[in-house]
């Protein structure tokens, strides 16, 4: 029978098909581990006198809180400290396998997976993160999970799970020049809705996705949750194995030719059915902002926020209403008008190489604008360390940004890089949610590119408004 | 985990939609390294307002969530259903949860019942009517009642069930451990490793 792309690496690592309403038993081929989500679960094997079963198949790394300044020094703040400290311990004690602070493969966990070449097509990869789905753009099977998961795989390197509905997100045509994966992505939240993928997984599909690169079938793939999709997925094809082949992790030799021979039989067979489909066409895409405290809530940059009062549907009214207010917009004000105090360029949605430089490429030579603070966070510490031998750190520093360590940073405030109460912020990021980045903040997401012609004009800007 | 079989308490009308996690706990209250203890982050930012719903002290000891849809939506973070908890919910009742969420709820003995737009409003209704009015969710027949209010909510039939039993996830599959070695034993040896 036809097979979609994610149902092929389902049926792959069926353990244990479930009876009547069980949930299968499915197999993790990896799984990440950060200082956030597993304290609990490290406890709750202790308690039970359990080991983690795989730990070579188990890798952890230090991200969410740690600071972006000053790593070589204790952190700061002794609560985020006792977090980090139990993740080494844990870890020391049950066999993982860790990046800490200081490591070159130290970053975000979505950023360091495909960085290493363990991240590879075909996989199943879990992560106590929902941005798990950023792995989906190499085929593989990757959702976020809860604690009491974390300690499920811990102890089984299985979960009990019941299949995803499959949803095609198909792009056809070419994305116009200045049109990022970013801006694409953000569209088809905006179409869907933040509920619209509950349920399913995403494969996208299309044109426009297959001349994407890996970090930016990356980003789409990310904010698949933001659609409400556990995981986002893209067939693996040239690019994907281009991108692979040679990474310290990646199979090598003859198991190159044979994991090559089995990739290539991944992708959803014609003929295959999706329970539903929604389709696109690239061609009408332009640079896309978000303007309200959810990251459905975005229009075009081009055009004005919009009125609560023209949506028919009372609920996205009274969201908008509160919306507005808390961003502190007026109806019908262009975006290009909203100006900023903040600019952050990085997170797992858009702190990798390629984003830096696309940021990187129209700060060129310039300065910031009067007032505007901008910080650039490497997604991961080999991120930072590609930046500085191709100079880019220079572009920032010398356009008046802030170069900083890597990590999670102002995409989620829990290390000490936070907007202060009522602080305006243009970000690569992915959540645009009340006090995401710091309480009282407000959040316009963004691609790279839109955010580095934020940086240099002070108002929502894209590379255009820059003669570029 | 203790079993869920049926509960009435208090219902508190949160006449929201999309609550995310970062509303319903803080990013900043998960470096805690603990499971309890988060009651006082639950809806932090929120608390701040005079106006917030559980900031009327006849809800202090509420025990049921009825809110807008897309509850929960965002975030892994199992503190949210943890700080639900510790505040003492036992249910929460909305037209639509985000599945991780939902997912994480069933692990930790926190009931989500989703009903209809129409039963959400009309339980709102109910409560605005009669801040305190208490609401019975029962999960074998999956109904909920609130005064003249009679209406059937769904629930993932497994999860159901472990929620009635109590059951704990991982010893139910310690009992499959045969079949997950045998699933090892065919992996495709050129799969990646975390170790050199």
């Amino acid at each position: 029978m036809a097979k979609t792309l994610s149902e092929k690496v389902w049926d792959a690592h069926v353990v244990a098909e479930g009876e009547g309403n069980s949930p299968d038993l499915l197999y993790v081929d990896l799984h990440l581990v950060h200082e956030v989500t597993s304290p609990q679960a490290f406890d709750g094997l202790r308690t039970a006198g359990r080991k983690v079963r795989r730990p070579d198949l188990t890798v952890a790394t230090e991200d969410h809180n740690v600071p972006t300044l000053n790593i070589d020094k204790p952190i700061a703040d002794p609560i985020s400290r006792a977090q980090v400290e139990a993740l080494r311990k844990n870890c020391d004690e049950f066999g993982v396998p860790r990046y800490s602070l200081g490591h070159a493969e130290q970053g975000i966990v979505h950023v360091v997976g495909p960085q290493t070449g363990l991240t590879q097509p075909g996989m199943t990869i879990v992560c106590g993160d929902s941005h798990t789905s950023t792995h989906g753009a190499f085929g593989a099977l990757a959702f976020g999970i809860g604690t009491s998961e974390v300690e499920h795989v811990l102890a089984t390197q299985t979960l009990p799970l019941k299949k995803f509905k499959t949803m095609a997100v198909t792009v056809n045509n070419k994305l116009p020049d200045g049109v990022t994966a970013k801006d694409l992505i953000l569209t088809i939240i905006a179409k869907i809705g933040t509920g619209g993928g509950q349920g399913y997984v995403l494969e996208y599909r299309g044109e426009a996705v297959r001349n994407l690169s890996m970090e930016g079938r990356m980003t789409m793939c990310n904010m698949s949750i933001e659609g409400g999709a556990r995981a986002g997925m893209i067939a693996p094809d040239e690019t994907t194995f281009a991108y692979i082949e040679g990474r310290d992790r990646a199979p090598k030799g003859k198991d190159w030719e044979k994991a090559l021979e089995y990739w290539r039989t991944l992708p959803t067979d014609d003929g295959a059915t999706f329970d539903h489909e929604v389709i696109l066409d690239a061609a009408t895409l332009s640079p896309f902002v978000t303007w309200g405290t959810n990251p459905g809530q975005g229009v075009p940059l081009s055009a004005a926020v919009p009125d609560p009062a023209q949506f028919s549907d009372p609920v996205e009214r009274t969201a908008a209403e509160r919306a507005l207010q808390y961003m502190d917009l007026q109806p019908g004000t262009k975006l290009k008008d909203v100006f900023v105090d903040t600019v952050f360029l990085g997170s797992c949605t858009n702190g990798r190489i390629e984003d830096l430089r696309a940021a990187a490429e129209i700060i060129k030579g310039k300065k910031l604008a009067n007032n505007l603070k901008m910080i650039v966070v490497p997604g991961s510490a080999r991120v930072r360390l590609q930046a500085e031998a191709e100079g880019l750190d220079q572009v920032f520093l010398g356009a008046g940004a802030e170069w900083r360590s890597a990590g999670c940073s102002m995409c989620l405030g829990m290390n000490p890089d936070k907007l202060s109460r009522g602080e305006r912020a243009a970000s690569t990021s992915n959540r645009n949610f009340e006090g995401r980045q710091g309480p009282g903040g407000r959040t316009h997401l963004v691609s790279p590119q839109v955010a580095a012609a934020t940086a240099i004009l002070g108002h929502l800007a894209e590379p255009k408004d820059l003669g570029m | 985990m203790e079993a869920f079989i049926t509960h009435t308490g208090i219902g508190a009308p949160l006449r929201r939609s999309n609550v995310d996690t970062d509303q319903i706990i803080p990013a900043e209250y998960l470096k805690r390294i603990t499971r309890h203890g988060y009651e006082d982050a639950l809806f932090k930012a929120w608390r701040d307002d005079e106006s917030f719903v559980l900031n009327h002290p006849i809800y202090k000891t509420a025990t049921v969530l009825v809110a807008g849809p897309e509850f929960g939506t965002g975030s892994s973070r199992e503190h949210a259903v943890w700080a639900l908890m510790d505040y003492g919910f036992k249910v929460v009742i909305s037209p639509r949860f985000a599945d991780i969420f939902r997912g994480n709820s069933g692990k930790g003995g926190l009931l989500t019942a989703q009903v209809t737009d129409e039963v959400t409003e009309q339980l709102w209704a109910y409560l605005e009517a009669d801040p305190g009015a208490k609401i019975t969710v029962d999960l074998p027949s999956q109904q909920i009642t609130a005064g003249e209010i009679v209406a059937s909510f769904e629930i993932d039939p497994y999860v159901k069930w472990r929620l009635l039993e109590g059951l704990d996830d991982i010893g139910i599959t310690m009992q499959q451990l045969d079949q997950i070695d045998t699933f090892e034993q065919n992996r495709a040896s050129w799969r990646p490793k975390t170790t050199a």
